[in-house]
Order: structure tokens, then C-alpha cells, then sequence
């Protein structure tokens, strides 16, 4: 039988993504991939997977998956994340860090309060089919992922292996506290010359929040509208991933991973490639500020940003044996009642 | 209007060439993505042309802007090769009843009959402009001046996959079933997008299309060849 794991519960919106599908923008097929790429790469080099393999998207609500393997090694990513184990040997482990579950043994994924999404990555990946050279899920368009959708209940998330390999457990050096509603980084453009002094001022001076109204293609923000100097209507162009749009409304909407290739409303600024996975991890109700760099610095800060990702990927190091959770904290932010019921 | 170069973010440069729909402008846009197709810069991910502009999208780990920017402006003077590779496509589409839902409105709209539409329609030759809102949506254009209407106050939220619809000065057919707000004058059976054919799209900016009326029986007939992959659409190369 096909190694797998197997979706007792889906969570809220589960899919398979890698790093995009390249090259294809041209006809009309949007990039997709993962709105974390930082998430997801250090998922995959913590389970020793080249960085760009096919991991589980989480959002929001984490699912259920009941190992159909002889053995599988996963990691999980993502701030305030952790993972349940139900079997023989029940732990709860962190985010950031390696483990391996035996046939049978229940993974449950909860999400803390500080990340929208995170990533679970499987030794050996996710042997979906590729589509377009990706096996990201585009679900508008069925493309890629299982079936070209989100989980169900009854999935089998197919793996490549059959069982983990023998290696030591790696896990991430605990990063650096990040200030909390750090602001996000914008490139001015490319139609800043359609809003006022006003309007540009009130992007790069007000707190927006992050609505209701946000998924993977992007996220409309609450907070002060922004005003068009000449119209809101363009002769259709590109869309970079990170661009923030402004239609008739005066609401912005920063453009996410499954955003259309094209679109006809101005695009006041644009969220700096090194800045995309915060704004990824951005939850409604979040605050959201913006600072404008310029062209070049932005370029530089994504070079110095890979090589923090280099720097990072060295320092792995072996895990601890066991769950290495701080269980306190978690109760007391109250985040794990779903995953200890079993447990204890 | 004079060349700009525009950034969208770091990862993308934006060559802009004006900012109407305009097929000298479509040319500029076609022929520098032709060439730098032919032989891509270092750095260089995909281009993205649309009506007025070509997005250039690159790696910061391996080129900048500047040096984009250094590289392509030299390309753009060798502008007047002719630019190879389109095709002319042969589109049938069904005109009539369930598969026109519009069509009355829009005759109704332009003071034309319903006859005089399809005809205006099907008798211009139309120039695929871009692709983009959903895989394999083409963009064509232009509608003779009689059948320009704006788009419809009132938007679909599921309008059929292989819609023939119209707005402003365009036309275009919808691959997949969505939202959309163009009135819809018609429907073809074929399939504008299968990610398992080698060009998955059928349309490549660029390409020249024109629609063929046919009966709602000839529609079932080559939906069925559709289906069972024996269907082609007819195409000849063009130099334009």
C-alpha cells in the first residue's frame, strides 16, 4: 500500500505547496506556493528534504493525520505552532524541529496565536504529481496539490517513503524574539503616481488591520481609506506577489500567492520579497504597519535575508530526545486543550 | 508617450510603453518578450506582457535592476524583425438561446438586431493581447466601435466556462467556470486550457482569432470530440 497519512481531520484549509509554479504567469496561471517560503524551507531542511519540496500548508485550525507509514520523520514550522503525538510513545513537540512517528501513531497540529500558517514537512515529501513543474494546489483552477484541492476528511496524503531514515533529530535554534507588529517594508510603486501626498502618507503612516476578508489569494485591509488622485481603473497589467492594490473603495488588498497574474486596479507599493512571509503570517485582526525602502536597499535586504537562511539551515542542530515543549506557557495561553485531550 | 521603467517590488521591473490598448503598443510589448525570450539575461525568472507593459521578473540573488535595466535597454532597438511564432485560430462558437444569454441586451444596447451583432462579431479578426484572471483567459480585442459597452452593473457570480463575452473595447472566453461581469454573447465547446497538453494554453499573447457560427447540434458534436480528445482547433501559422 502507498505510504501516507491519512486526513482523520482536515483543519481548516490544508494543501500541499512547494515554492510555486514558475513560469507560467504568461498564461494566465498564478505562482502559488507557499505564503511562508521561509516556513516552508526550514520545515524541509529540518527533515533533510532539498528546500523546495512539497510540504502541508496549514491555516488557521490545524488538522488530524493518522500515520498510514511504517515510520515517517516530520517537522513542523511556524511561530507558536506545535504537534501532537498519539501511539505508543504520546508527546507534544514545538515547532522547529524534527521527530518521527511510527504506523498508527495520531498527529494533531494546533496553532498558537502568533502565525496564520505553518508548515509540516515529511522526510522524502509529499509524492503528489507535478503540474506545470509544481506541486502546489491552485484551487480556483483545480492545479497541483491533492487533486487539485484542499484536504478532506479520508484523504491519504501520499509520502515518498515508506519509512524515515536513520539520522539524528535536528531542530532550529530558537530565533530572536521579533518585536511584535514589526512594520512590514514596502517599494513604493508601481502606480504610486495615482494617489496624493495624502494617500501615501496615510499608508506609511497609519495602522491597518488585517479583515476578515483574507485568504491565499490576499488580504483586504480595515483602516483609513486610501484616496486616488486620477481614478481607479488602469489598462490591466502585472501583479507582483506582495503588491498592494487600492480599488474604487480605498481599501487596500496586499496580493498573496495564489493572487490573478493581472489585474486593472493601481498598485500603491509593494511588499519587499524578504517581508512577504510576515505578511503571510498575519492574522485577521492583526495590526499591520508600512515603511518604505528604496529599490536597491530592498534588493540588498533580500540577499542578506538568503544568507540568514544559510546562517540558520547551518546551525541546526541535534534535538533533545522527547518533547521539548514548554507545556506551561502553551496552558497558559490555553492553546493546547485539543491536543493534550488523549494524552494525559 | 516615452518608455518608463516602473519597479513592482524587488523581484519585478516593469517596461512600460504607454498606458492605452493599443496594438502598436501590443507590438512593442510582444517583440522585446520575443527577444528576450530568445536569449534571457542572467537573473531573468518569466515575462509577463500585457497590453501596454512587459513584467520582467528576476532573482535579486542573481541580478538587480540596474543591471536589467542596462542589459534590455539596448534590445530595445532592434524592434522592426518581424515577430514569428503567432497563429491565426479558427474558434466555433454557438450564438444562439441558452448559450447567448446577452445577446438580446447587448442588441438592445447598441440599437443593432441580434443577426447584425453576431455578424459584426464573427466578421472581425481579433488579436490576443494578454492572458491573465484565470489560466488560459485571452484577452482580444478590438470590437468593432458599434458593439463597445461598458461592463455589466450587475456581475455574475458563476458565468459558464467557454463564455464568449464582451466589454469595453474587448472580447474574451472564459476557461473555467467564475465570477465575471462581461456580457455573454455566445459559447465554444472547445477546451482553452488543460495542463496536460504541451502548450497548455491554447492562446499565446500575440496569436490572431476569429469565431465561426455554428448550430446548437454541431456545439454537442464537437463537445463530444472535445471530450474524447479528437477534436483540433483549426490553426495556420502568421507573420506579422
Amino acid at each position: 500500500m502507498t505510504p501516507g497519512l491519512k486526513v482523520l481531520s482536515p483543519g481548516l484549509h490544508t494543501t500541499v505547496q512547494d515554492l510555486g509554479r514558475i513560469g507560467y504567469q504568461d498564461i494566465g496561471v498564478p505562482v502559488s506556493g507557499a505564503l511562508d517560503g521561509f516556513g516552508l524551507r526550514l520545515a524541509n531542511a529540518l527533515v533533510g528534504n532539498p528546500h523546495g519540496t512539497a510540504t502541508l500548508e496549514i491555516l488557521v485550525s490545524g488538522p488530524v493525520l493518522e500515520t498510514a507509514a511504517d515510520s515517517a520523520r516530520l517537522a513542523l514550522v511556524g511561530t507558536g505552532a506545535s504537534l501532537g503525538v498519539r501511539g505508543e510513545n504520546p508527546r507534544v513537540v514545538g515547532a522547529g524541529q524534527s521527530l518521527t512517528v511510527q504506523r498508527g501513531d495520531i498527529v494533531q497540529i494546533a496553532l498558537g496565536r502568533q502565525s496564520a500558517c505553518c508548515y509540516l514537512a515529511v522526510e522524502g515529501g509529499i509524492a503528489v504529481p507535478k503540474v506545470l513543474g509544481s506541486a502546489s494546489t491552485y484551487v480556483r483552477a483545480a492545479l497541483g496539490g491533492l487533486n487539485g484541492r484542499a484536504l478532506q476528511r479520508d484523504d491519504v496524503v501520499p509520502l515518498a517513503l515508506a519509512c524515515a531514515s536513520r539520522r539524528t533529530e535536528l531542530r532550529a535554534p530558537a530565533p530572536p524574539p521579533a518585536p511584535a507588529n514589526q512594520p512590514i517594508r514596502v517599494v513604493l510603486g508601481p502606480q504610486q503616481k495615482y494617489f496624493g501626498k495624502e494617500a501615501l502618507a496615510t499608508l506609511l503612516g497609519a495602522e491597518f488591520r488585517v479583515s476578515k476578508d483574507a485568504d491565499r489569494m490576499g488580504m483586504r485591509l480595515d483602516g483609513p481609506v486610501l484616496r486616488h488622485r486620477r481614478g481607479w481603473d488602469i489598462v490591466s497589467d502585472a501583479i507582483a506577489t506582495g503588491s498592494i492594490q487600492v480599488p474604487g473603495s480605498g481599501q487596500p488588498i496586499v496580493l498573496l500567492a495564489d493572487h490573478q497574474t493581472t489585474g486593472g486596479y493601481p498598485k500603491i507599493a509593494t511588499v519587499i520579497s524578504a517581508d512577504l512571509p510576515a505578511v503571510g503570517r498575519r492574522r485577521p485582526g492583526d495590526p499591520l504597519r508600512f515603511v518604505s525602502v528604496e529599490l536597491e536597499a530592498a534588493e540588498e535586504i533580500c540577499r542578506e535575508a538568503e544568507r540568514e537562511f544559510g546562517k540558520l539551515v547551518a546551525a541546526l542542530e541535534p534535538a533533545p530526545k522527547g518533547g521539548n515543549l514548554d507545556l506551561g506557557s502553551l496552558h497558559d495561553e490555553n492553546l493546547i486543550s485539543g491536543v493534550t485531550t488523549g494524552l494525559e | 508617450m516615452r518608455l518608463r521603467y516602473l519597479s513592482a517590488g524587488d523581484r519585478a521591473l516593469v517596461v512600460e510603453f504607454g498606458d492605452r490598448v493599443d496594438r502598436g503598443l501590443s507590438e512593442l510589448v510582444l517583440r522585446l518578450d520575443m527577444i528576450i525570450r530568445s536569449s534571457p539575461p542572467v537573473g531573468i525568472v518569466e515575462t509577463v506582457p500585457t497590453f501596454r507593459s512587459l513584467a520582467i521578473y528576476y532573482d535579486p540573488l542573481l541580478t538587480s535592476r540596474g543591471e536589467l535595466q542596462r542589459t534590455i535597454g539596448p534590445l530595445l532597438d532592434r524592434g522592426h524583425n518581424p515577430r514569428a511564432g503567432a497563429r491565426l485560430w479558427h474558434v466555433p462558437v454557438c450564438y444562439e438561446g441558452e448559450f447567448a444569454p446577452d445577446l438580446a441586451e447587448v442588441a438592445r444596447l447598441t440599437g443593432l438586431t441580434p443577426n447584425k451583432v453576431v455578424a459584426l462579431h464573427s466578421g472581425t479578426r481579433f488579436h490576443v493581447y494578454m492572458l491573465g484572471f484565470l489560466p488560459g483567459f485571452p484577452y482580444m480585442g478590438d470590437l468593432p466601435p458599434q458593439l463597445e459597452l461598458p461592463r455589466r452593473a450587475d456581475p455574475r457570480v458563476h458565468v459558464p466556462a467557454g463564455s464568449i463575452s464582451i466589454a469595453t473595447s474587448l472580447t474574451a472566453i472564459y476557461p473555467y467556470e467564475s465570477p465575471g461581469g462581461w456580457h455573454l454573447i455566445g459559447a465554444t465547446p472547445i477546451r482553452m486550457f488543460d495542463p496536460e497538453r504541451p502548450e497548455p494554453a491554447l492562446f499565446a499573447p500575440g496569436d490572431a482569432v476569429s469565431f465561426q457560427p455554428i448550430d446548437p447540434a454541431a456545439f454537442a458534436s464537437i463537445r463530444r470530440a472535445v471530450k474524447n480528445r479528437t477534436y483540433e482547433v483549426e490553426c495556420a501559422p502568421i507573420v506579422l
